[in-house]
């Protein structure tokens, strides 16, 4: 099912229009982070208020790299995806030692802690402005990234990768400790696993994901700015996952095209859009509170992992 | 001391507040390799807490635990498990939303990371699942399980860790009667390779299983012998009609 998800992705890369072509290489570039949010959040049961962080690791980590060092984009990459796991760990052993409401609000703090630093920096970062990377640095051996096609079997590349690495770990013996610990912790260190270090597990992977999104997202669209690092971001995976379907491996897909395209249509409509798409989503959530895949899933299609 | 050389586990002193409250207070205990031993004592003697120091699911505020004749006072419950000590809740705590093979899978994998890298999760678990006649159900959600069955389930999770220490509280409660001469006998089997500390109400059950009884009050150990002892003694009688 999960090869004629990306088979199906690649054939739409040649029929889709030139605007939605586009956009579907944006989308599944951050459907990549909302894949890294769901193993945290959907599977190991955490939510984080504060992904913008990771992801921003991932978007400066390597667009510095390239824009003040003159890293190739080949070198950049692995390095950004290096930043948000780094991030993730040290975040991570500071975080683990509140549960619940506590740890949503120390990552929320991290994450304006990083948004800030990038604004602090402005003299690097451009601040909210933020810079572009030369068209001519975005290419890969021969691959020119700028180019529309070519990004955008990048990008189902780049998914493609990460689906398969969900799938494997959430199907892993740490996937099933994860989610053990989602249903109910103490039994988990009761018999005999210990919580911290798979929790921990489960937050570098998010935020490797996470910095991977962010790392492509600069190379792809050559642009890196601090509203990648906002708030905006961080509570853009929770509902990508919570629409699509936590615990679900692509329900999160699912999610980040319909929000990404619910939001792309009511803000041509009205200015008010964020209030529509959140009524729209308190209502979805009303009717399906599993989310889209999860509750196709609960009522037809147990197998669906 | 000729006793420490067998001892399975043993605690000096051992104690613990809650607030105010003593709710284990300096108990002196040891556990011989091979025993089935009952932990019997009005409600809120204490039991469930003694039991906890003991598998490391709180911490002590005085004394000490040796296990194996190391000191474990410190050692984290998870690193328990893997020298062997295995709990099962008083109060039912079962994965609900996962499948009953699931509940056992877990126990299964890690008795398997332990002691048979490369054995099959799926027949350890079911194996365990078996021994408390569960198996037919194994694709069914826990949570769905009768209280009894989920009593079951749990005294499964502990097997299947495959424990030198199987430390079940209250058991039995809950249970039907046929339910019961069916845990009677599983511990029974179980006790031919594991060490059982058993925590139980029912006086019927107490009797046909233990070899020795400890019996606790405020905290503190009142009296401990073999059965027959223990149904003679006079203060055990008086802390029960009392209680
Ligand atoms: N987590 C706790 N916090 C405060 N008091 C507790 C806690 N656990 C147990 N107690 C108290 O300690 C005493 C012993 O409880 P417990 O060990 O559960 O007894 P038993 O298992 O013998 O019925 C009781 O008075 C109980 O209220
Ligand atoms: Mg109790």
């Amino acid at each position: 099912m999960h090869g004629g998800v990306i088979a199906a992705l690649v054939v739409l890369g040649f029929v889709l229009p030139e605007y939605h072509h586009g956009a579907m290489a944006r989308i599944l570039v951050l459907a990549v982070f909302a894949l890294g949010y769901n193993v945290l959040f959907g599977y190991t049961g955490l939510l984080s208020l504060g992904h913008a962080m990771f992801f921003a690791a991932g978007l400066y980590g390597t667009g510095l790299a390239m824009q003040q060092l003159g890293w190739s984009a080949a070198a950049a990459l692995p390095f950004g995806i290096a930043c948000g796991a780094a991030l993730g760990l040290v975040v991570g052993v500071l975080a683990l030692r509140t549960i619940g409401v506590g740890f949503m609000i120390v990552t929320l703090m991290f994450a304006q802690a990083g948004y800030l630093t990038s604004l602090y920096f402005t003299e690097y970062t451009r601040g909210d402005e933020g810079f572009t990377i030369p068209q001519a640095a975005r290419a890969i051996g021969g691959l020119d990234l700028s180019n529309a096609d070519t990004r955008y079997l990048v990008a189902v590349a780049l998914f493609g990768v990460a689906m398969l690495l969900k799938l494997w770990l959430v199907r892993s013996p740490a996937g099933r400790v994860m989610v053990a610990i989602r249903e109910n912790e103490e039994r988990t260190r009761m018999l005999g696993f210990d919580p911290f270090r798979y929790k921990l597990m489960a937050l570098v992977v998010s935020a490797a994901f996470a910095g991977a999104a962010g790392a492509a997202y600069g190379v792809l669209f050559g642009y890196v700015g601090a509203t990648f690092a906002s708030i905006q971001y961080s509570i853009l995976p929770l509902l990508y996952v919570l629409l699509g379907g936590a615990g679900t491996v692509i329900g999160p897909l699912i999610g980040t095209v319909l929000m990404f395209y619910l939001v792309d249509f009511t803000s041509s409509l009205t200015s008010a859009y964020n209030l529509v798409v959140g009524v729209a989503l308190v209502a979805l959530i009303l009717v399906a509170r599993k989310g889209i895949l999860g509750t196709i899933r609960d009522k037809w299609a147990r197998w669906i992992p | 001391m000729s006793t420490v050389s067998t001892s399975l586990i043993a605690t000096e002193g051992l104690t613990r507040d809650f607030g105010g409250l003593r709710a284990v207070d300096h108990v002196d205990f040891s556990l011989e390799k091979g025993e089935v031993r009952a932990v019997i004592g009005p409600n809120g003697a204490g039991k469930t807490t003694f039991v906890s120091l003991l598998c490391g699911r709180i911490p002590p505020s005085e004394g000490r635990i040796r296990y194996e004749g190391r000191d474990i006072t410190r050692l984290p419950a998870h690193r328990r498990v893997a020298l062997g000590i295995a709990y099962t809740f008083q109060i039912t705590s079962i994965f609900a939303n996962l499948t009953l093979f699931d509940n056992v899978a877990l126990p299964a994998q890690k008795h398997l990371s332990l002691h048979h890298p490369g054995g099959s999760i799926r027949d350890y678990g079911m194996a365990a699942l078996e021994r408390v006649g569960l198996a037919d159900r194994a694709e069914e959600q826990a949570g769905n399980l009768s209280y009894g069955h989920q009593r079951l389930l749990e005294i499964a999770m502990g097997l299947a860790i495959h424990p030198r220490l199987l430390i079940l509280d209250e058991p039995t409660q809950g249970l039907a009667e046929g339910e019961i001469a069916r845990f009677e006998a599983l511990v029974r089997e179980v006790a031919q390779e594991s060490t059982v500390l058993l925590i139980e109400h029912n006086m019927d059950v107490v009797m046909n299983l233990a070899s020795r009884i400890t019996v606790l009050n405020f905290g503190a150990i009142l009296a401990e012998g073999t059965p027959e002892e223990i149904r003679a003694n006079e203060a055990v009688q008086a802390a029960y009609l009392g209680g």
